[in-house]
This record gives C-alpha cells, sequence and structure tokens, in this order.
C-alpha cells in the first residue's frame, strides 16, 4: 500500500473529494474542453484573462481522482499567473509526472504541486494528471477544439 | 450462463462442483503462477485477453522449433507438414463450432477482421443506398464501426436494437426493426461489457424468416459456452484466438458456403489465386480465396491445441463452474455498500461490470492492480453501452474457468480497500 500513497498522496485525494474552483465562471472570455478517452475523463476549463493574466478560472467535468485533483491544483496555481508564467508551470510539471526532471533547468518552483511527483512510477495515469494542463494551454492559445491526449 | 432466478440461488448455496479439480487445471497455465508486487496474480481481466496453457505455448514452440515454413507453396518436407498441420488446425475449428464443411472456416487476424471482411466482400456488393444493417445497442466498437464506414460507402442506415435497464436486448423493438429494407443482422452472441447473453437463436430465426442473413460476434462466446452454428443456423460467426486460450493475431469467420462462394475477395494477393495474367486473374477456391498471403501459421496451429484444449476441460463443465462463479462474484459485490452491478441480465457469461459511488473506474483499477488483482477499467470498447447506462467508465472482473472462488474474495477485498480509501 506504501507506493499507493505515494500516488494518492492526502493532498491528492482531498482535492478530488472537494475540487477548488470547480464550476463554471462568469464573465469567462476563453474556454476549452479536454478529454482522455482511455479513461472518460472530460473536462470544461473556463478564464478570465485580462492583460495577459489569468484573473478568473474555474472548470467543470467528470473524471478519476488523479485528474479532478490535479485540475484542482492547477487551477489554484495559475490564478494571477501571466500566460508565459502558466506555460513554465506546466512544463516543470510535465516534467515532474513523466519523470523527465532536466536538473539543470528552468528554476520555477512547483509548490504544492509536487505531490504529483509519484504519478511518474504510474505510466498509465500520466494522462490523467496532464489532462487539464493540456486544456489550459488549449484555453490560453485561443484553440477552440476539443484537446484529447490520444 | 445463469439461468432463471430460482434454480440460481439454489445452485450458489451447493458450493463448488467437486468433479472440476480447478486447482489442476491452474497448473496448465504457467502465468497464473506470477507474482504481482510480491502478491500472487489475480487474473480477472479474461474478456481482454486470455491465458494460455502449456499445451498452446508447447505446440507454438514445436512449429516455430522444428517444423517452420511457409504452407501451401513448397515442395519440400518441412512446408508440407507445416501445411499438414495448419489444415488439421481448420478441420478442428470446423469440428469445434459444428460447421458443414472446413472450407466455411476462414482464418483472419480476429474478431474485428471477420467483422470487416463481412461488411466489406458481402456487405458492398449486396447492401445499397436506403438498404438497412440492424446491430443492438450492446455492440463492441468492432460490430459497429465496420458497418458504420459501409453505411458511409453505400449510402446504407444503421439501425439499433435498445436495451433496457439489465442489459437485455429488446426483442420486441427488434421485430419492429426489421423491415423489408433490412439486409443484414449483426450482433454479439454475449456481451463484452455487461456479460449478457443474447438470444441470438431466436434473433436468427426471425431474420431468416424474411431471408435476411445474421453475423454473430462470438468473441465472448466462444471461451464460455458451446457454440453449434448449424444449430444457430447462423450465416457468418466470428471469433478471435486469444480469447479462447490460444495465441493474439489469429481469428476465424465461419461463412455459410454459399454465401462465401458468391462474394468477391477482401484481399488481394498470393494463395488467394489460381491464376495470375495482366489481362484476368482467376481467383482460389475457398477457403484460400479469403486468405491472401503468408497466414499466421504457428497461430493457427496454436489455436487448434487451444481448442483441443478446451474440448479437453470440457465446455460444459466449463460453463457450469464459471456459472457457480458469476453467482458467487455478484453476490458478493452486490452485497458491498455503493457498489453497483451494470449488467443484470437473466442470462449471463461471467463477466461483471460494475461501479463504485463517488469512486472512478480507473482508480478502482490502480488500486487492485496494487493488490496484484488484473481487471480492465473504462468504456470496454463499447461507449455506447457506457452511454446508455450514465456512466463514463465501468470496473469489469470477467472470469475464466481458470479462476476461484478465493480469487473472486480477494477482490471483494480490493474493493473494501478502495472504498476506504477514496469514500
Ligand atoms: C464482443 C467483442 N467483439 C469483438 C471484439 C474484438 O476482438 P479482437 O480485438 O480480438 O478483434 C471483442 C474484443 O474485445 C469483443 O469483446
Amino acid at each position: 500500500m506504501s507506493d499507493l500513497r505515494e500516488l494518492y498522496q492526502q493532498l491528492i485525494l482531498d482535492h478530488s473529494k472537494k475540487p477548488r474552483n470547480f464550476r463554471t465562471l462568469e464573465g469567462a472570455n476563453r474556454t476549452a474542453e479536454g478529454h482522455n478517452p482511455l479513461c472518460g475523463d472530460e473536462i470544461t476549463l473556463y478564464l478570465q484573462v485580462e492583460d495577459d493574466v489569468i484573473r478568473g478560472i474555474g472548470f467543470q467535468g467528470s473524471g478519476c481522482a488523479i485528474s479532478r485533483a490535479s485540475a484542482s491544483m492547477m487551477t489554484d496555481s495559475v490564478k494571477g499567473k501571466t500566460r508565459a508564467e502558466a506555460q513554465r508551470l506546466f512544463e516543470r510539471f510535465h516534467d515532474l509526472v513523466t519523470g523527465e526532471t532536466d536538473e539543470g533547468g528552468d528554476p520555477v518552483d512547483l509548490g504544492k504541486l509536487a505531490v504529483f511527483s509519484g504519478v511518474k512510477e504510474f505510466p498509465v495515469r500520466v494522462k490523467c494528471a496532464i489532462l487539464s494542463w493540456h486544456t489550459l494551454r488549449a484555453a490560453l492559445e485561443g484553440k477552440g477544439e476539443t484537446v484529447s491526449t490520444e | 450462463m445463469i439461468r432463471a432466478g430460482g434454480a440460481m440461488t439454489a445452485r450458489s448455496r451447493g458450493g463448488r462442483s467437486p468433479a472440476f479439480e480447478v486447482e489442476r487445471i491452474r497448473q496448465d497455465f504457467p502465468v497464473l503462477g506470477e507474482k504481482i508486487r510480491g502478491k500472487p496474480l489475480v487474473y480477472l481481466d479474461n474478456a481482454a485477453t486470455s491465458q494460455k496453457p502449456h499445451v498452446v505455448i508447447d505446440t507454438i514452440r514445436q512449429f516455430l522449433s522444428t517444423y517452420n515454413s511457409n504452407v501451401h507453396r513448397g515442395v519440400h518436407q518441412l512446408s508440407e507438414r507445416a501445411t499438414e498441420a495448419y489444415e488439421q488446425a481448420r478441420t478442428r475449428v470446423q469440428g469445434f463450432i459444428n460447421a458443414a464443411e472446413s472450407r466455411e472456416i476462414i482464418f483472419v487476424r480476429g474478431t474485428t477482421e471477420a467483422i470487416n471482411l463481412v461488411a466489406q466482400s458481402y456487405g458492398r456488393t449486396h447492401i445499397g443506398t436506403g438498404d438497412e444493417i440492424v446491430i443492438s445497442a450492446m455492440e463492441h466498437h468492432s460490430n459497429i464501426v465496420p458497418w458504420q464506414i459501409l453505411c458511409e460507402q453505400t449510402g446504407a442506415v444503421l439501425r439499433v436494437v435498445p436495451i433496457n435497464d439489465d442489459g437485455e436486448m429488446l426483442l420486441d423493438e427488434y421485430v419492429t426493426l426489421l423491415t423489408p429494407r433490412t439486409r443484414l443482422v449483426a450482433v454479439a452472441h454475449v456481451s463484452n461489457a455487461l456479460g449478457t447473453i443474447n438470444p441470438v437463436r431466436e434473433v436468427i430465426r426471425l431474420a431468416r424468416r424474411q431471408g435476411v442473413p445474421v453475423l454473430v460476434d462470438g468473441a465472448q462466446a466462444v471461451p464460455h459456452l458451446k457454440v453449434d452454428v448449424r444449430e444457430l443456423d447462423c450465416d457468418f460467426y466470428a471469433f478471435s484466438g486469444h480469447k479462447v486460450f490460444g495465441p493474439t493475431g489469429i481469428g476465424v469467420l465461419y461463412g455459410r458456403a454459399r454465401l462465401l462462394e458468391a462474394m468477391p475477395p477482401y484481399q488481394g494477393g498470393g494463395d488467394m489465386i489460381k491464376s495470375v495474367t495482366f489481362a484476368k486473374t482467376v481467383y482460389n477456391d475457398l477457403p484460400f480465396k479469403f486468405e491472401a498471403g503468408t497466414p499466421h501459421i504457428g497461430g493457427v496451429i496454436g489455436l487448434g491445441a487451444a481448442l483441443d484444449y478446451l474440448d479437453g476441460v470440457g465446455l460444459d463443465r466449463v460453463t457450469a463452474y464459471e456459472d457457480e462463479l458469476l453467482v458467487h462474484a455478484t453476490e458478493a459485490l452486490s452485497a458491498i455498500p455503493g457498489v453497483r452491478i451494470i449488467g443484470t441480465a437473466k442470462e449471463k457469461a461471467s463477466v461483471v461490470s460494475f461501479v463504485v459511488d463517488g469512486v472512478h473506474a480507473h482508480d478502482i483499477g490502480t488500486v487492485l492492480d496494487h493488490e496484484g488483482i488484473a481487471i480492465r477499467a473504462g468504456h470496454h470498447c463499447a461507449m455506447p453501452v457506457m452511454q446508455r447506462f450514465g456512466v463514463p467508465a465501468t470496473a469489469r472482473a470477467s472470469l475464466a474457468f481458470y479462476n476461484t472462488r478465493e480469487e473472486v474474495d480477494a477482490l471483494v477485498r480490493g474493493i473494501h480497500k478502495v472504498i476506504e480509501m477514496f469514500v
């Protein structure tokens, strides 16, 4: 059970049971949808971007504990960030969950997002963790299409 | 398969059939001795693919190491041996499903290729604009998409027989969907997502009464039930070797000779011709007309060994034993608060799809995997079934005759752990 707890850290379970920013956003000026065909995870992301800064963010959808917690914590951590900052965070998060840490790289602090480090031991769950981030990028780039992790 | 209520409970009290020596049978399957993270493997994902007995592994090894060669072409002795073994396996399959002739057995890659073959070869010559193809709402994607492709190519229309909340096909609705425009019916014998055993004999009888041919997707039936294509009176029957304890990459299309003879080839190439000139090519006879190119020789020979093995165990005993396991699993899982079984048909094969309140199937799969228990979590290539039941995914335990009550109990303990963690 011990390495299972590495994946399902208390903070992750907590966010999956009580996701933050789990709502549609009045006044959103960007939205995007994400879909993970493997497990049927679906997410709709709402952004309010002003002067290149993410002022408001919310999400809706259904999915596994990892994808819900990841979406919840992603929304918390990019609120108030510029587009470029959010993009850098995504890259660091991607490296974290895929295990491709490049040590000398960008010293962006992942903060609480570091609890997802256990995901790299579960290759089939990487897509769950990263779905909301792909959706964020699609929303920021203003692509109106559904992103898929396939 | 479970048959109606009363008998089921009576039987469930009876315990394991003394005649069925599951522990001895397990010795035939080397993978069942594996450990997963130090725990004994509990393999409950048989509907995805089944495990292979020693005899299948050894038969393939023997082919590859002592008489590997191509079939139907060499004049040398190895090729003669390979050809003989290959054709013996065809006769084996013929006997196993009681086909009238061995030329009605076409070797293909699997159920998927068998259905695509019928859709393209039979479908494109017999089905046109405004014609109708009838399938059920519980089909695997491989018995949906080939027909959608055909509809796009020909302007035909797909009609879907609805199912009830237990996951049973609505025969009354089926009857009304059989119209003068119906050109083909294609249904699963057993649903991989729900476990339902469809009343295929009745489905076939009703269709044939008005001259409509029927394809049966038998991928999930052949491992659990005795199949007799002549008794069923079906026109096409498809199944996959890997789900009946044989290798991947090999499957069977049974077709009524009269229909197969009139059908154009599916693929062109070597082996499927009698003579080729640039002016005219003469196609080979059945079954070779449909087996272009070098086939999966080892796969065919291995499949023959798997069917021999299954015959040795005895499908009647397999069905009876699996019934007991299914009753036990159904009762034990339903007794867990928050667990709901999806697919509660009166007649079922040993497949249990379920959801747990507040927990996504994928998380169930990950936690169970940590207990060494392999199940499937997802949509089971039957997304319309998930939509019908309003769930994004289910967890599915699919049992084979080498599974035990103790393994079902391990599953139940695992699900308690899941609930402890997430709820
Ligand atoms: C009912 C059913 N039909 C068709 C298939 C497709 O079989 P294959 O992937 O071996 O071609 C499956 C396999 O999952 C199945 O369960």
